[in-house]
């Protein structure tokens, strides 16, 4: 795609321009569905209408009308706040999930940068969420705040190492970080997906890195970091308005990064599960993104299904439960690759 | 060394560095409440805390104290408290006007219809179930999880519907009146709370299926703010959390007021079923338990429901000989008791009133010290306590 654009224009700096902004134009109208998604699901689990006026059909239109409201809103900076860092810090969380999507595969023909160590990058770059939380925590000069930061420091540093392991499985199937390449890999029929391959180990990481960015995007039952009835909103207690709103969107955002990650290594990304069926370029968004959408789906089941866990149960449940089991599948994998 | 009572392993109160130095760490002090979402109302609960761990707690009270025992001694007549009554705990207020109209028929020496008793004891019941799905689903939504909570609304609500056919009111409802009622059940009534016995059988298996006996609620509630037995009786703790602890009391069969005495139901107590007798799970699941509990009393009452005039034995003017009384029955959150004395005028000369919450609150610090904060939100959530009923 970016040899077509800069066919089209001649300065390169317009072209990589235009492919920073295309994921922007998905991750903004996504987020806007996906909250008016939540509302919804959780509603019909709880016996509710959920929105129902705003935009005539269903409410579709409420989170638009949400928006506007807080851009309407007073920037309020709490005085004995730290203006700076409490300024930039939702900038800065907003920017560690957002550099992700650069190395996402929407489809065989569009990725932002086809760097040769995508998933490498994106592990990486999704960590810098963690400073812009602490930034945040600190800055407020709010207790409350900061027991929030802090958890959330500690949690996602925790899952990290799970969550890389359980990659680093399918990593040593396909024998590189490219995410292009590891799709292309799966094409052809469901069976080809690497959740199949080499079973049960594969199917296990899949599994731990599920549960494992459950816990990176802060998602019940690992919500602890803004545990509503522990930390009252946690990191953000002190934010309003438009600096709320996008620590929402880089929450969002974060759930459809991980899920993308999760459907291209193990579910095939953009291909079709039916060979030739419905597959191609265009085809391919569609693929990518639904399988994107189940499982942002299944994380907001298991949101309005199960109660948090509690500080020392979370890290039990990365040191002594997650992480012994990704070795086990990296082991695994890597002596079938080594033997077979 | 901090012993953390819950899970019985040792924390280190003080880190050290690499070379084994101790490094100086500071207690720090939280202000949890009294805006905060999980204190149930304006409770302040000043935290002193070392890292995540508890090293104590003082509760504040007295936001929401409204002069009940004064109001009540300057009333024009003893009927004219009950409103007063019902703002006390205004998630049980039937059962606070029980109590009270009891008391003051005992200072008089009046004996009420039997269909006064009977519909009595079906609101005081029904009133059980409501607030008791209150505490439930408050509680879910403490530990994390939403979905109960709004499922033990829906049910609520029909038991409000059934009071607001009774008496117009569904939160504050002036209904139980010293000698009588403030209304006869109304057309329909009976089959609706048949109607309703039937709907909530199954909703209560609906509530362990989600909530009770979910892996990650056993986990947060087993072992958490253990209750022993001897300090729940020293501090006065009554009702579901007394019962919690294992002590096997209820007034309404230990000291059978009303007609109490002759419906069948049994004392449901905590059993340590996934944890330690007296943890936040058994104080819970006494309460599911009760709701069924409440069901068969309500069948049983129903069933034996005798015909009568409801406002036959309603004096025309109170005035109540000299003397004093104290009368005890059992709210949804343990023993209520009301010390009246009487001077021989048409107005009390003194209400006081026994709160089970205060005294289940009182046991806080007790059982919340070597917690972690998350700990600490769901003992207060298993306290079940309401405000209006601590500060009066």
């Amino acid at each position: 795609m970016d040899q077509l654009l800069q066919k089209l224009i001649s300065s390169d700096v317009l072209v990589y321009l235009i492919i920073a902004v295309i994921p922007l134009l998905w991750v903004i109208p996504y987020a806007l569905f996906a909250v008016w998604l939540e509302r919804k699901v959780s509603a019909h689990m709880q016996d509710r209408l959920g929105p129902m006026r705003v935009g005539g059909w269903h409410g579709w239109a409420q989170t638009i009308a949400d928006i506007i409201k807080l851009l309407q809103k007073e920037d309020i900076v709490p005085t004995a706040a730290d203006k700076r860092l409490f300024t930039l810090a939702p900038f800065v969380v907003f920017m560690g999930s957002y550099a992700a999507f650069a190395a996402i595969p929407f489809s065989s023909a569009y990725i932002g940068s086809g760097v040769n160590i995508g998933l490498f990058y994106i592990i990486a770059v999704s960590s810098l969420v963690v400073i812009g939380l602490l930034m945040a925590g600190w800055a407020s000069n709010n207790k409350w705040s900061l027991f929030g930061a802090m958890r959330s420091a500690a949690q996602i540093v925790s899952y990290e190492i799970p969550t890389a392991l359980a990659l680093l499985a399918v990593v040593m199937i396909a024998g590189s970080l490219d995410l292009q390449e590891m799709n292309r890999q799966q094409s052809g029929w469901f069976w080809n997906w690497y959740i199949f391959h080499k079973f049960p180990f594969v199917f296990l990481a899949f599994v731990i890195y599920f549960v494992a960015s459950l816990a990176e995007v802060n998602r019940t039952p690992f919500d602890i970091p803004e545990a509503e009835s522990e930390l009252v909103a946690g990191y953000h207690t002190e934010y309003s308005g438009m600096k709320f709103a996008l620590f929402f969107l880089a929450e969002y955002a974060n759930m459809f990064a991980v899920s993308a990650i999760a459907s291209s290594l193990f579910l095939g990304g953009w291909n079709s599960p039916f060979g030739d069926f419905l597959s191609g370029p265009l085809w391919g968004v569609f693929w990518f993104l639904s399988k994107g959408m189940f499982f942002i789906f299944i994380q907001m089941w298991l949101r309005w299904t199960l109660p948090r866990l509690r500080v020392d149960q979370l890290m039990y449940v990365s040191w002594k439960v997650l992480t012994p089991w990704a070795f086990v599948c990296v082991v695994g994998v890597g002596l079938w690759v080594l033997l077979g | 060394m901090i012993e953390t009572a819950a899970r019985g392993t040792t924390v280190t109160a003080s880190p050290t560095t690499s070379s084994g130095r101790a490094l100086r760490t500071e207690e720090m002090v939280l202000n949890m409440g009294p805006q905060h979402p999980s204190t149930h109302g304006v409770l302040r609960l000043e935290l002193v805390v070392d890292g995540e761990i508890i090293v104590d707690v003082i509760p504040h009270i007295g936001y929401l104290h409204r002069c009940f025992e004064k109001h009540a001694e300057h009333m024009t007549n003893y009927q004219q408290v009950i409103p007063y009554c019902d703002r006390m705990d205004y998630v049980a207020s039937m059962s606070m006007d029980f109590g009270y109209a009891l008391a003051v028929e005992k200072l008089l020496g009046i004996r009420v219809p039997e269909r006064v008793e009977y519909i009595r004891i079906i609101m005081a019941e029904f009133q059980r179930i409501a607030s008791h799905l209150i505490a439930l689903g408050t509680y879910g939504l403490d530990v994390g999880a939403f979905t109960p909570f709004l499922f033990c609304f829906r049910d609520r609500e029909r038991i409000l519907d059934l009071f607001e056919m009774t008496c117009g009111a569904r939160l504050l409802y002036n209904y139980m009146w010293v000698g009588g009622l403030s209304h006869d059940l109304p057309p329909g009534f009976v089959e609706k709370a048949q109607d309703f016995c039937q709907y909530f059988k199954p909703k209560i298996k609906e509530l362990n299926d989600l909530l009770s006996y979910n892996e990650i609620f056993i986990k947060r509630t087993a072992n958490v703010g253990v209750l022993p037995a001897d300090v729940a009786i020293n501090f006065g703790c009554s009702g579901p959390m007394l019962r919690g602890s294992g002590v096997n009391w209820d007034l309404r069969r230990n000291e059978p007021y009303a007609v109490y005495d002759r419906f069948d139901f049994e004392v449901q107590v905590g059993r340590g079923e996934v944890g330690t007798v007296g943890d936040c799970w058994d104080r819970y699941i006494v309460r599911v338990r009760e709701m069924e509990q409440s069901l068969r009393i309500i069948e049983q009452a129903i069933a034996q429901l005798p015909e009568g005039d409801v406002h036959s034995a309603i004096p025309k003017r109170i005035r109540p000989p000299v003397g004093e009384v104290y009368f005890r029955t059992e709210t949804p959150r343990g023993e209520l008791g009301y010390y009246i004395v009487s001077d021989g005028s048409t107005t009390p000369y003194r209400v006081k009133a026994r709160s089970p919450a205060f005294c289940n609150l009182s046991v806080i610090a007790e059982i919340s010290r070597g917690a972690m904060i998350a700990d600490m939100v769901a003992i207060a959530g298993s306290i079940d306590i309401v405000l209006g009923e601590v500060d009066r």
